[in-house]
């Protein structure tokens, strides 16, 4: 047991076990991560030493970058993060769900609906409205969606049948979002398709102030129950034979992957692929189960959508590309690769 | 269910009424209807001088033929694959063949500035080769066989990643947005009847190879175990199935983009009407498939005048509730 800490809580009524080398693995990545969004704070179309960022970040009266820093980088590096962390949990607690390596917020629709949603939105003449709807927009969509699958799927909600059904509604919802780019015209297809490929450019407080509950209650939330997705881990029967109430077990599970993919597909768009990556990279990383796979997959999820949305700043001066294209470019090699492992 | 030869006959009979009469629809309505006598005679004796007869001929009549072909070539692709991984929800898109194969010709056409059709057509079939095999892989169980759900699911996965490059391609390359936008939706309207000349060649040796085939496919039908005892070879069979269903995939795509849900639903149509005997499947696949996608162009014509909904959306929003129907049953088989 000397690889592994365990915490309890006064009463005993709450542990956790931890090992050494999910630990260790956690606290490098959180480290990577704080010197990323660093690196990323003094990167741009004027690059500063990351000295006077902190400058910059402390004292901010006395800096002269302080605007650039704190209202224009800031934000959309914590957006970036917040997302990032989302969509990675979501895709772990749907791949747990599911008992399917290959399932993710956008396999099965959830993202489809939110994109369908907005780009509804959009067409309609919603911009008129004010942003500030749009999120709403889509957060509705993706759990509209959601319930629409549960309703399809019926009393035996098997993982197969569900990821199925899943699949054939974004089928639906892609046709639908398609529908709607080909008929509206050329400057609302052209800016709903940015927002569909995922960019996070002009990033506000104002919408990290919107995610910002979602991760923090969700995120937390993803670490309670991930014991129960080592005991669903293990198969139905045996689950229930454990004591589990599977049914509601797997619809608390979907509605907390809903709330968190929907809300960060609602402020960063249809962003790909990380709820893929994020949860296979960490099982690469830290030991089995999932109390630790929560942690780590949020930090991975992070880093890529920092990292992806910086190369989109940074790389292509004086264009800001949308990170998606990032996300989906080094995510397909990943994926060819997981594919190549899993097979062996 | 048709039993004897003979209503077998008349049902793919009816099935070639219904093609026709789709197509005859498909050339007469539109924005401006065309009377019947006025299609004869555009035919027979062409009037130069008539915007109806030009309409007709330089641009409905292409689109037919291309929305024709284009059906029968997914409808039977979709019956072989449903044959070929023996499971109902196979079809060229759900499986990502069409993504792959449009995500080459994207990659190729506004990369690499190919514009030749026969450059294109080959870059389809790459496309599509590779991602069946990208499938394959992912489809393959622990024993050896092919899981339904886990082909299912790597399809989606396949077509979220060429998707997904196509889509980025389209946000850095933006002047040929509108273009690279129909690829991605599937359309057969305004593409010419030269596009369709340089692949009769490999339709035409795919709809032999079918031909050919026809009675070892039922072969496939049966439990493994069984044809091995028949003595027979199943690996050559499953390899000119393969391929035919690259080339019927990738000709389509080449032609019209990603179109899908058709290798869906007609075989299933098709196997309601006829059984499973391949010799009346195939016929009937292809007659129903090219019926199917002229009705589906004609109706796209009139949901939101004055503009053409793509057809590829559909036939995505006909086969979707199709798919839940056949992902809800208990069993997966075809």
């Amino acid at each position: 047991m000397s690889r592994a800490v365990i915490l309890r809580a006064v009463g005993g009524r709450l542990s956790l076990r931890l090992e050494r080398r999910t630990l260790t693995a956690t606290l490098l990545l959180a480290l990577v991560l704080a010197a990323s969004a660093l690196a990323s704070l003094s990167l741009g179309s004027q690059a500063t030493a990351p000295g006077e960022v902190l400058e910059a970040l402390i004292h901010p009266e006395r800096s002269e970058i302080a605007l650039v820093v704190r209202e224009i980088r800031l934000p959309r590096i914590v957006l970036a993060i917040l997302v990032g962390a989302c969509l990675g949990v979501a895709g772990l607690l749907l791949q747990g769900l599911v008992r399917n390596p290959l399932a993710s917020p956008d396999v099965i629709g959830i993202t489809g609906g939110a994109s369908l949603a907005a780009v509804c939105f959009l067409a309609l003449g919603g911009a008129a409205l004010g942003e500030a709807w749009l999120p709403l927009a889509a957060l509705a969509g993706a759990l509209a969606v959601a319930l629409l699958i549960l309703a399809l799927t019926g009393r035996n909600v098997t993982p197969a049948r569900l990821v199925l059904i899943g699949i054939g509604v974004a089928a639906a919802l892609g046709a639908g979002t398609t529908l709607v780019l080909v008929l509206s015209t050329d400057t609302t297809a052209m800016r709903a398709y940015v927002w569909l490929t995922g960019s996070l450019y002009a990033a506000q407080w104002g919408e990290v102030a919107g995610l910002a509950p979602w991760a923090l209650l969700g995120l937390p939330l993803a670490m309670t129950l991930s014991r129960r997705l080592d005991v669903l881990a293990l198969g139905d029967e045996m689950a229930i034979g454990l004591g589990t109430a599977v049914r509601g077990t797997r619809f608390a599970l979907l509605l907390l992957a809903v709330a968190l993919a929907g809300a960060s597909v609602a402020y960063a768009g249809g962003l790909s692929f990380i709820g893929l990556l994020a949860p296979h990279i960490a099982r690469r990383l830290v030991a089995r189960g999932h109390a630790g796979l929560v942690p780590a997959t949020a930090i991975i999820g992070a880093l890529i959508v920092l990292h992806a949305d910086l190369l989109g700043r940074v790389a292509f001066l004086p264009r800001d590309l949308p990170a998606g294209i990032f996300v989906a470019g080094i995510g397909a090699p990943f994926f060819i690769f997981l594919l190549y492992r899993w097979r062996r | 269910m048709l039993n004897t030869p003979l209503t077998r006959l008349l049902g793919l009979a009816l099935a070639a009424a219904l093609a026709l009469m789709a197509g005859v629809a498909s050339l007469a309505f539109g924005a401006t209807t065309v009377a019947p006598a006025s299609l004869v005679q555009a035919f027979l004796a062409p009037d130069p001088g008539s915007v109806a007869h030009l309409i007709l001929l330089t641009e409905r009549l292409p689109r037919a033929v291309i929305a024709a072909v284009v059906g029968a070539s997914l409808a039977v692709a979709g019956a072989l694959m449903q044959t070929l991984t023996r499971n109902a929800l196979a079809a060229p898109s759900v499986l990502g063949i069409n993504a792959g194969a449009m995500c080459f010709v994207v990659v190729a056409s506004s990369l690499f500035a190919l514009r030749s059709p026969l450059a294109l057509v080959w870059m389809a079939f790459l496309g599509a080769l590779t991602a069946s095999l990208l499938v394959a892989l992912l489809g393959r169980e622990r024993g050896g066989g092919l899981s339904p759900v886990r082909v299912v699911l790597g399809g989606v996965a396949v077509t979220a990643l060429f998707v997904s490059l196509a889509q980025g391609l389209l946000i850095i390359d933006q002047e040929g947005f509108e273009s690279l936008l129909l690829w991605l939706a599937g359309s057969v309207a305004g593409r010419g009847l030269e596009g369709l000349k340089p692949l009769l060649p490999f339709l035409v040796a795919a709809a032999a190879a079918c031909v050919l085939l026809v009675r070892q496919l039922n072969l496939l039908i049966l439990d493994d175990e069984l044809v091995k005892g028949l003595g027979q070879h199943t690996g050559r069979i499953r390899l000119l199935a393969g391929a035919a269903v690259i080339v019927l995939a990738g000709c389509s795509v080449a032609l019209a983009g990603m179109i899908g849900f058709v290798g869906l639903i007609v075989p299933h149509m098709v196997r309601a009407l006829f059984g499973r005997d391949h010799r009346w499947v195939l016929p009937g696949c292809a007659l129903l498939g090219a019926g199917l996608l002229l009705a589906a162009d004609t109706l796209a014509r009139f949901l939101m005048p004055p503009q053409e909904v793509p057809v590829g959306v559909m036939t995505a929003l006909l086969g979707t509730p199709f798919f839940l129907h056949l992902a809800r049953r208990r069993s997966l088989a075809p």
